[in-house]
Formats: structure tokens, sequence, C-alpha cells
């Protein structure tokens, strides 16, 4: 079975339809499956539910699809930097459901896993534990969250190879080995795309069976959202 | 004469020990990493994916693949491992991070803590601070001492129950301000107590500046 596509269009081909679930690797602009996602918008498809910890800033990441309004609901930790999702949301126009970061990590890596739902202490006597059950183990109280799963998880990674396998590189990788798990059809993009064999075993962070379909992206964009630099000691 | 961020960031610093594994919050708790003493290991811990976080790079070395948890761009140490977000908040939620600093809108006597959320206003997420204030093992809150509205009026933060919506409950261990140093009882009924004083600002000045109930001890 081929994995490997000629690009991001024909990867999706037949797996997009209006009002699904798309998983989407990344942190801030960090391992973001950008070309995928740009792919997403060009399809038009729409009434979208993404979950992914940040919602990319205004122009760039998902902040495409803000744009031409394909979202209907993000499940994210943390959308401070982008304007037009703050615009949209006050006017009603896009759902947010907030979760506690390593929650919605642990909800996906649990649905993945085919766990239907976990207790945490993260969000206790918060609002995010409202409505939910608690249960208290060993004198200390948890909310039950419960597993994620997608239609469809969009992922970036350094390597892979024809099979599926996939490596991350740096803080690239956050979401990323997670969400590879957590959906019937996860498509990765690649920046480096090598044959079985290339890669040591011992090093693959997602092994293959995850991985459905693939794309090589070798000359990726990626952006820098926060500059910081030290000055150089003078010599 | 109260402190400033920087005495701020460097009173904190001494709630660090060898060994410890650490995460810092974005602002006054990023500048502790200046201050870690030489010769102590100290691993700093960011919660979007890495451990053993170096400083800013070198002009020209920014890599878009390595970045903290507010998305600056950082370098690794030769202790560095880099993880995913699962593994993550497994480490913090698991209670192996030895030390959370963090900011705060509003600390209750009781160690309740308010961070994320003005009702009303566009709120911008939690983040990670839910998890890390759950499951660290010590958290230190650095913070002013009084909020200043635009009018100059000002209305205390550290108070009887926090009035916004809260990050955690009964989670903080202390509070530094610009004013002094509290120590909170979050598991036992033994309240605050105010145990240092900024240089020059007395024990009258807070208790004119403080709506939570506490002991003095400095």
């Amino acid at each position: 079975m081929k994995k490997v596509h000629a690009s991001a269009k024909e990867a999706l081909a037949g797996v997009l339809r209006d009002g699904m679930t798309i998983m989407a690797g990344g942190f801030g602009l960090c391992g973001i499956p950008n070309v995928l996602i740009e792919a997403v918008k060009e399809s038009g498809v729409k009434d979208l539910t993404v979950v992914s910890n940040n919602a990319g800033i205004d122009g760039a990441g998902l902040g495409l699809l803000l744009e031409t309004r394909q979202i209907r609901k993000m499940i994210s930790s943390y959308v401070g930097e982008n304007k037009l999702f703050a615009q949209q949301y006050l006017a009603g126009e896009l759902e947010l459901e907030f979760n506690p970061q390593g929650t919605l990590a642990e909800r996906i890596r649990a649905g993945g896993a085919g766990i239907p739902a976990f207790f945490t202490k993260t969000g206790v006597g918060t609002l995010i534990a409202e409505g939910k059950e608690v249960r208290n183990f060993d004198g200390h109280d948890y909310v039950m969250e419960t597993g994620l799963f997608a239609d469809v998880s969009l992922v970036h990674a350094w390597k892979g190879d024809t099979e599926g396998n996939l490596i991350y590189r740096k803080t690239a990788r956050n979401f990323n080995p997670m969400m590879a798990t957590a959906s019937r059809m996860t498509i990765a993009q690649v920046e480096h795309l090598v044959e079985p064999g290339s890669l040591d075993p011992d090093h693959i962070i997602t092994p293959g069976i995850y991985v459905k379909r693939m794309i090589h992206v070798p000359d990726v964009e990626k952006m820098i959202e926060k500059r910081t630099t030290r000055e150089r000691p003078a010599a | 004469m109260a402190w400033t961020r920087e005495q701020m960031a460097a009173r904190a610093a001494k709630e660090l020990r060898d060994g410890f594994y650490v995460n810092l919050g974005i602002g006054i708790p990023t500048l502790v990493s200046n201050y870690i003493p030489e010769g102590m290991s100290v691993q700093l811990q960011s919660e979007n994916g890495m451990l053993g976080m170096g400083p800013f790079p070198y002009e020209g070395e920014e890599d878009p693949d390595l970045i903290n948890a507010g998305k600056q761009t950082v370098t690794e140490l030769p202790t560095t491992s880099f993880f995913s977000s699962a593994d993550s908040f497994a480490m913090v939620r698991g209670g192996h991070i030895d030390l959370s600093i963090l900011g705060a809108m509003q600390v209750a006597e009781n160690g309740d803590l308010a961070n994320w959320m003005i009702p009303g206003k566009m709120v911008k997420g939690m983040g990670g601070a839910m998890d890390l204030v759950a499951g660290v093992k010590k958290v230190v809150v650095v913070m002013e001492h009084v909020a200043k509205g635009k009018d100059g009026s000002e209305s205390p933060k550290l108070l009887k129950a926090c009035d916004l919506p809260l990050t955690g409950t009964q989670v903080v261990d202390m509070v530094i301000t610009d004013l002094g140093v509290f120590t909170i009882d979050k598991e036992g009924d033994g309240g605050m107590t105010l145990i240092e004083l900024a240089d020059g600002v007395t024990v009258d000045e807070i208790k004119a500046r403080t709506e939570a109930a506490f002991k003095v001890a400095v």
C-alpha cells in the first residue's frame, strides 16, 4: 500500500467533509502541518471542529482557516496570539472549548490509546470541572475528562520513511505524536522522506501503523513567532 | 522602598535548590533564570516539551524548531531532552517537577490562585497553568502587591477569597511581591504569614495594602 502522495491536495482527496473534526499538531507556529492546513483551506471544507493547542496567528497556520471562516469550533488551551480569533469569538461566530494544556494532551493520548476517560487533579474546583464527575482517590479530588478522537489528524515530522515511521525535531514534536494516534486518518507532512531502513528503529517516535498518508515537504517554510536573541560576547 | 522586578526575581531564585527541576512562567518568573547561583545544578522545564532549557540564541542562530512555552527562541544544553506534550504534562501532573514560579492576578489566604481569566474580557486561555499548579511540588507566585487601575486607584491582589475564576484551589505555597514575602499553609489551616519585608517597607504599609489576613513573622 502506497502511503506517499505527490501533493497535499492528493493526500487529502476523499477524506474531507463538512462538519468533521480535525486535529492539527504544533505549539504556536512550531511543528505545525502548514502545507496540509493550506490544502484544507483550498478544499473549501467548512463547519470544522479543530483540535489544536493554539489557533495559529493572523495569516498563518490555523489563522488561514479562520480567515475563510471554515472553523466552527476550536478545542485549544491558549488562543492569545490571534486578533481574528477574538473578533469571531466575540461576535458569536466561533465556538471555543478551553482545555488545560496537559488535559488536552492527555485527552488526545487517551483517545488514541482506546481509553474513553481518565481522572486528573488539573482544574478541580475551577470552571473547567463544572458539570464533570469528580471522584476522590486516596483523599484527593480528581475530575473526569474524556478521550478525544478525530476524523483526521494532520501532523508535521522532521523525518519519515515511506512506511510512515516518524521522527520529530526538538520542540516541534509537541502535540504531533499523540495526534498521530488519535484519528482513523492521520496524514503526515515530512521534511525528509527516506527509504525504510534509513531510520534507526530505536529512534522512531511514531510507528508507521498510525500514519495512513504522507507528503514530502523538503523546503517547508518555518516561521518564528517571537524571535529572541542575546548579545554575542565581545571577541 | 519596594523591590524592583529584578529584585523580586532574585528573591524568587533563593527558593532554588541544587538538583531542582523548575518551570518558570512568563514575565518576572522568566528573569529568575538570571539568578541561578554559580555551581548549582537547576534544569528548567518548558511545558511545550523540553527539559534543560538554555539561554536565548545568538543573533543568526535562532531555530524555529526550538522554542520555549512563551514561543520565544531558546537554545539547548548538553543536558537537554525533548519529549511530547503528553510526556511533558505527565512530568508536571505526576509531581516530578520541584518548583513552579508564576505570575498571578489574585491569591487568596488559603492558597487559591486566579491568573487566567477576567470575565467580560477576551479570554486567551489557561495554557499549562492549571496543570502546573495542580501538579508541581512547590508553587511560588511572583506579582505586584496591588493592581493599579488606569485612574491610579489601587486594588489588593492578596485577598480573603479570589473573585476571579480560579486556576487552582489551595495550590500556592509562597507569594513574593514588591513589598515582601508570604508563605501559605495550603494544606493545613495555618493561613498566610508575612516572613520578609522589602527594604524600607513596614508591616503597617503592607497591612494597609492587603485584604487577606496574615500573621507576621519577620
